[in-house]
């Protein structure tokens, strides 16, 4: 059982124009039976805040290669991908690296 | 990795200033052009500039920068409205600097000279003063001048010096042209390969203009391994040296470097992220329905995919491409430079006989006009290809007919075909001299 979560979810690098050009979302995921960690997280995000082109953000259950995600600043890396638990008034940035230079 | 504290800082700046100085091709009081796309490699390397310049006179970076941004909206699917919009977060970017910087429109590109396609003069015969000498030189001059001075002390206040007094868009008719030019092209590989291509020109030609004797692209460690295998399929194998390495001499006037080749872009975006680099992202270019994707894309995937897994994956493409050196420079003309490109020209007469024929089978729509037409406009299209490198002939196949490609590089391949018949001709009639008209 998963209480509801707030959650800051940010875009930027380029991602953003896959969201209609909007860089900050506060969401809050509603409560539900599995754990909110990063994997339902962008289930989530794909059915609900993705606009267009799902395979520009997204590649199987995670987030394409060349997509970074910090998680309250720091590389997703560090606190297990996509099975780090979501606490509540987490930052999640979504940067992509796509657009050059 | 401690994000806002020093050392991330400390490394990231640190890498900057060491590339320079190990390179030593930065000399003081050089103007240095600045191209900027907007995106974070290009926006992290001004940051640098800046912070380089502020500091206490011992460390101080001391070159004179200048800033340039190419406004390709036309071809990457933008409105004149989201151009518009662009261009004026650019140009607060820009100003916010306070260096010199010109904006310059991609439909400019038609108007560039034919003189464009030939490299400038190098260096001048005798050899300048070693770095080390023109470093001393340089603080000498500035004690004597007195240390009152301590900004950067650069020429012009950081008003926009450029041809249009202000970023409006170019006229309709030349983005028309400009995206027939684009439309035609048959790939989305040759049209990325068109877009570098005029790119590079009309930032080289600013430079030239506005006296710039150095400019600085944002490649990044990332972009410049993807850049390097995809330009070994491209067929530019004999130019990865120059296509990739820190420095690009092939303008001969102008000298290319980039600076940023040894920054993941991770470490960009991270950076860009914690200390506030404004970036402006423009789209890609577009790719039509069932068209494949380019190389390009192709590679970036293939890389950036293996890359999740092997995360010393673009290291270890950009270290091997590291062993290698630019061909030591011949005092090559132009006559051995590829129109395109400008590197030296890798093919030998033979093969060219092998690509002559599908060129001239492969122009279906001249048929449709007079038989002249057609003759004429194989027999030109075919002239050109003695004049290209190996991959340069490849992009040129799949570029729309002749009429669509920008005067001056029709221009420039006529003079050449023009010099090269003369040339033919005097030597094959070398003592007769009744000749009417004889050049």
């Amino acid at each position: 059982m998963a209480a509801p979560v707030s959650l800051q979810v940010e875009f930027g690098g380029g991602a953003e124009l896959l969201f209609d050009g909007v860089k900050k979302h506060q969401v809050t995921l509603p409560c539900q039976p599995e754990p909110w960690d990063i994997r339902n997280l962008l289930k989530w995000i794909k059915q609900n805040l993705l606009k267009e082109r799902p395979e520009l953000f997204m590649q199987g259950e995670s987030v394409r290669p060349g997509i970074l995600v910090l998680i309250n600043d720091a590389d997703w890396e560090l606190m297990g991908e996509l099975d780090y638990k979501l606490q509540d008034q987490d930052n999640v940035l979504f940067i992509s690296t796509l657009h050059g230079g | 990795m401690c994000p806002r504290s020093g050392c991330f800082r400390e490394y990231f700046v640190h890498k900057f200033r060491a590339m320079l100085g190990k390179n030593r091709v930065i000399f003081p009081g050089d103007k240095v052009l600045l191209a900027l796309s907007g995106g974070p490699a290009s926006s992290a390397m001004l940051r640098q500039v800046q912070e380089g310049l502020s500091r206490e006179t011992a460390k101080r970076l001391r070159f004179i920068p200048g800033l340039i941004y190419v406004d390709e909206g036309a071809v990457r699917g933008q409105s004149p409205a989201q151009r518009e919009e662009s261009l004026a977060r650019m140009e607060t970017l820009l100003q916010a600097t306070g260096f010199p910087y010109h904006v310059a429109h991609l439909e400019q590109a038609l108007e560039l000279p034919a003189s464009i396609l030939r490299p400038g003069p190098g260096g001048s015969g005798e050899p300048g003063p070693s770095y080390k000498e023109a470093v001393e030189g340089f603080i000498q001059q500035q004690r004597q001048e007195g240390d009152g001075n301590s900004g950067t002390s650069l020429p012009s206040l950081g008003t926009q010096v450029g041809d249009l007094p202000a970023p409006r868009l170019p006229a309709a008719a030349r983005t028309q042209e400009l995206l027939r030019l684009f439309e035609a092209v048959e790939t989305p590989t040759a049209r990325e390969e068109l877009l570098q291509m005029l790119r590079i020109h009309l930032i080289l030609q600013t430079a030239r203009t506005r006296g710039y004797a150095k400019v600085m692209t944002g490649e990044s460690c990332t972009r410049v391994a993807i850049k390097l295998l995809t330009n070994l399929a491209l067929g530019r194998g004999a130019f990865l040296a120059v296509d990739t390495g820190f420095v690009d001499d092939r303008y001969g006037d102008v000298m290319v470097v980039r600076p940023m080749r040894e920054y993941m872009a991770k470490e960009i975006a991270f950076y860009n992220h914690f200390f506030d680099v404004p970036t402006v992202v423009a789209p890609p270019l577009p790719t039509k329905r069932q068209e494949k994707p380019s190389i390009h894309r192709l590679m970036e995937r293939f890389l950036l995919g293996l890359q999740e897994d092997f995360p010393s994956t673009i290291s270890t493409v950009y270290r091997t491409g590291e062993k290698l050196s630019p061909a030591p420079a011949k005092a090559s003309s132009e006559s051995q430079r590829c129109l395109l490109c400008l590197c030296a020209l890798d093919i030998a007469g033979e093969e060219e006989l092998a690509l002559e024929p599908t060129l001239i089978t492969e122009e279906p729509e001249w048929n449709g006009c007079c038989q002249d037409t057609a003759a004429a406009g194989a027999e030109s299209r075919a002239a050109f290809i003695p004049l290209l490198c190996y991959s340069c002939r490849l992009t040129f196949k799949e570029l729309g007919p002749l009429a669509t490609l920008p005067p001056y590089v029709r221009a420039e391949a006529q003079r050449r075909i023009r010099r090269a018949e003369m040339k033919q001709q005097s030597q094959e009639v070398p003592l007769e001299d009744e000749e009417p008209g004889e050049g």
